[in-house]
């Protein structure tokens, strides 16, 4: 048991290593690093352009997308590489949130199901940056039950006309392409009437609003569409299997391993390191030494436990199904990381402004973004009931309208 | 990076494991359990037999000379099975204190013996309420003799030595505190058998008078060689309770695959489904917290107070949820005699207070962190 690089893994971090030396925005260093949940931004610059610099930048040199095949703008890496990667990029890693969905779905679906001339085509633009994607599932009538969605595929010679609406579609406000999961056939039970496409977000009859988060930031958008065409050469998979096709997309999603989570843990031992309550030192009152350790235990438990499955990568093996409990327990510990780092604060608490409030509001923007945290890429619930399917063996829910035709599942007057 | 235990490693959990389950079935356990006997004494003579009990104890004191991560394995394995033995407070902290702090004499004295399964060896702390503290020790050395009383001692009555922490000051500083060795079988000792929640490890009391012992290690030496042994038995029995918690789960799990109610499975009910996730998440974060403390301990690293912490709360929690909701889980039958959950909950509860009760752990991971980050 050790936690040693093999000399080749060393060979690979050094020049890694060296290379973003030598070549990151060493600038905004010190800003990405203090950045936390509901609190990433660059005081004097457009982080989407500094994003999209680094990105390009690391492309040009061959550093983007390390898994991706060099042909569609990678560099043919190993998983082990590109964790590696992911270790050495640190704070710089920040800016890569933007391509996430891209990078982490689009670009493998695409990979997997669209012709070669289209990924010889859209592929290494993506990895690079210079086209932002992003992945159009979800519905108002459509979120844990993604297949439930209405967005409606209809054939038109060669080409298919899109109508419908989808919703919580991040980055959409700044993405160039994306991948849409539509009904072509509303009388077959309702997995088995989806089809795939990808499609410019530029397209006549694509309007794109953005939403107002709780938290006040917009992040998500809705994305409507009015007789949008778009030509068959751009169906992802057979018409009839797009659920299948965003199966592959949202596996993708789930192997993204070693990224580190944001549990909150490490802002606020800081914070309770320097605090000062009525009594003397926060971090030598026993109630918050109680709460911190319950805390310290789960981001050390969920960090060795993405280490376990990065040891399974480095030996070459698939890593296990543990890893899938991250997001489930960072996203309500965040929540209750932020609401107690309030709570230490007394009615001092409730000032949310960068230039009132306790250490710049970064506890107060991460308490109003939490929320999202337990809903985004797969709800705490439909975590869980994955880790009882997949992991430990339990039946699947009982589906009602499994074998039911669609258009005769029963809306309470809805569409 | 290899952060996991290497195949022959693991080829020694399932042999531990094989061997405990034809042992140590839930039938063997409950002889115990019942009162029958105080242990499990054909057990005891067969983990000796299979080199289990001196796995990481030098060769030239008479053990495999394998290392403490072999140990992490086969106390995964005793805490899957319940083992009614007093591994833990032979293995864990009688042959750690001797290695840490033992003379070659006091070595070669108890060390084999102990590999060999005939000799029982404890640590004698507590003295009623309280955590470890050197201000909570208030039996007496003077003159290579003890006077006062311990309780509870964890397989006193069945113990035949003990490592026993006692008073050689009062300057109110650790160093007031010294360790002795104590032969319980040659006099001044009187043993009281103690009602415990887990009847399967039995607890005493033992009040010492004018009893002959031995310094174990320096005088005044005493309260940091007992933090070096509670450190390394936080990691081990952590390992005990990733066994213990993996397998209430499992319990938890195929009860609720074959329980049907309601014309279903119950394990069907999202409410039961969930409930068993999140046994999966503690049982998870339990498992990764102790590899890591694992790692420390194999390398005698300078992290090992903090992992060794962090590994105790982790997996004292872990045990603590498996076994409570594998009896939820089961409904009525989890609480009856009959069912095999109670075991579990006796044990994980037992155990979350053996070494030091989950607020002294936390209090300590605090105080091991804030030193980490000063230095």
């Amino acid at each position: 048991m050790n936690f040693d690089d093999t000399p080749q893994e060393a060979e690979f971090r050094a020049t890694a290593r060296a290379w973003i030396s030598a070549n990151a925005p060493k600038q905004y260093e010190e800003e990405l690093r203090q950045s936390s949940l509901g609190r990433t931004q660059l005081k004097n610059a457009n982080i989407l352009e500094v994003a999209k610099a680094w990105q390009k930048k690391k492309a040009d040199a061959g550093w983007a997308c390390l898994h991706w095949p060099k042909e569609y703008g990678g560099r043919g890496a190993s998983p082990i590489e590109r964790v590696i990667w992911q270790q050495e990029e640190g704070p710089f890693g920040q800016l890569s949130r933007m391509f996430i969905i891209g990078h982490g779905m689009c670009g493998p679906t695409m990979m997997a199901f669209a012709r070669e001339e289209h990924k010889r085509t859209y592929l290494p633009p993506l990895a690079s940056g210079e086209n932002v994607w992003c992945q159009l599932f979800s519905e108002p009538a459509g979120g844990s039950d993604v297949a439930g969605l209405r967005t409606r595929a209809e054939k038109d010679g060669d080409e298919w006309v899109i109508n419908g609406q989808k919703i919580w579609t991040s980055g959409a406000h700044y993405s160039d392409y994306g991948i849409l999961l539509t009904r072509t056939d509303p009388t077959v039970p309702k997995h088995k009437g989806l089809t795939m496409f990808f499609l410019d977000m530029k397209s006549p009859g694509v309007e794109v609003r953005p939403i107002k988060q709780a938290s006040g930031a917009s992040d998500f958008n809705e994305v409507y569409f009015t007789n949008v065409r778009i030509p068959d050469h751009q169906r992802l998979g057979e018409v009839g299997d797009g659920w299948n096709v965003s199966l592959t997309t949202l596996m993708n999603e789930r192997s993204a391993i070693g990224a580190a989570v944001s549990t909150g843990f490490p802002e606020l031992f800081e914070y309770c390191s320097s605090l000062m309550l009525d009594d003397g030192p926060a971090i030598e009152d026993r109630a918050v030494r109680s709460k911190l350790a319950n805390w310290a235990v789960k981001a050390s438990g969920l960090k060795y436990t993405s280490m376990r499955a990065i040891s399974a990568l480095s030996r070459g093996e698939r890593p296990g199904p543990e890893n899938s409990i991250g997001k489930l327990v960072a996203g309500s510990m965040i929540q209750d990381v932020a609401t107690y780092a309030l709570d230490l604060q007394g009615a001092a608490g409730v000032v949310s402004g960068p230039e009132d409030a306790e250490v710049a509001g970064r506890f107060q923007a991460m308490l109003l973004r939490a929320p999202g945290t337990r809903v985004e890429g797969g709800t705490d619930e439909i975590m869980r009931n994955i880790i009882a399917e997949r992991v430990l063996g339990l039946p699947g829910d009982i589906r009602v309208d499994k074998d039911v035709p669609f258009n005769k599942i029963p809306t309470k007057g809805r569409n | 990076m290899n952060f996991d235990f290497s195949d022959d490693q693991k080829q020694l959990r399932d042999q531990a494991r094989k061997f405990l389950a034809e042992k140590c079935s839930p039938k063997a356990v409950r002889v115990v359990l019942d009162g029958k006997a105080p242990y499990d004494k054909e057990l005891w003579k067969g983990l000796a037999e299979m080199g289990f009990l001196g796995v990481a104890i030098p060769e030239e004191f008479g053990g495999a000379g394998a290392g403490h991560l072999e140990l992490c394995v086969i106390a995964e394995e005793m805490g899957r099975a319940n083992a009614p033995v007093p591994f833990s407070s032979t293995v864990y902290l009688a042959a750690e204190a001797l290695l840490i702090a033992g003379s070659d004499v006091q070595k070669k004295k108890w060390l084999p013996a102990i590999a060999a399964g005939e000799a029982i060896g404890t640590l004698a702390l507590f003295e009623g309420k309280g955590n470890p503290s050197p201000k909570n020790i208030k039996l007496m050395a003077a003159n290579g003799t003890l006077n006062g009383v311990k309780k509870p001692v964890a397989d006193g009555a069945i113990a035949d030595f003990a490592v026993v922490a006692a008073r050689t000051g009062s300057s109110g500083r650790e160093s007031d505190i010294s360790l002795f060795l104590v032969d319980l079988k040659a006099g001044g000792v009187e043993v009281k058998n103690l009602t415990n929640l887990d009847p399967t490890r039995s607890q005493a009391e033992i009040t010492f008078t004018n009893c002959k012992a031995e310094l174990l290690g320096a005088a005044g030496e005493g309260w940091s060689i007992l933090t070096q042994v509670l450190d390394r038995a936080a990691v081990l029995c952590a390992f005990e309770q990733v066994g213990g918690a993996d397998r209430a789960l499992e319990m938890g799990r195929d009860y609720a695959l074959d329980r049907i109610a309601f014309g279903r499975q119950i394990g069907s009910f999202q409410a039961v489904k969930h409930m068993l996730a999140d046994m999966y998440v503690s049982a998870t974060l339990a498992r990764s917290n102790s590899y890591y403390g694992a790692w420390a301990l194999s390398t005698n690293a300078a992290e090992l107070p903090e992992a060794a912490a962090a590994a105790r709360i982790s997996a004292t929690q872990a045990f603590q949820h498996c076994a409570k909701n594998n009896i939820q889980v089961h409904g009525g039958m989890g609480f009856t005699w009959e069912f095999d959950c109670h075991m579990y909950y006796r044990r994980a509860n037992a155990m979350a207070l053996g070494l030091g009760s989950l607020s002294y752990w936390e209090d300590q991971l605090i105080d091991r962190m804030r030193k980490k980050n000063a230095a």
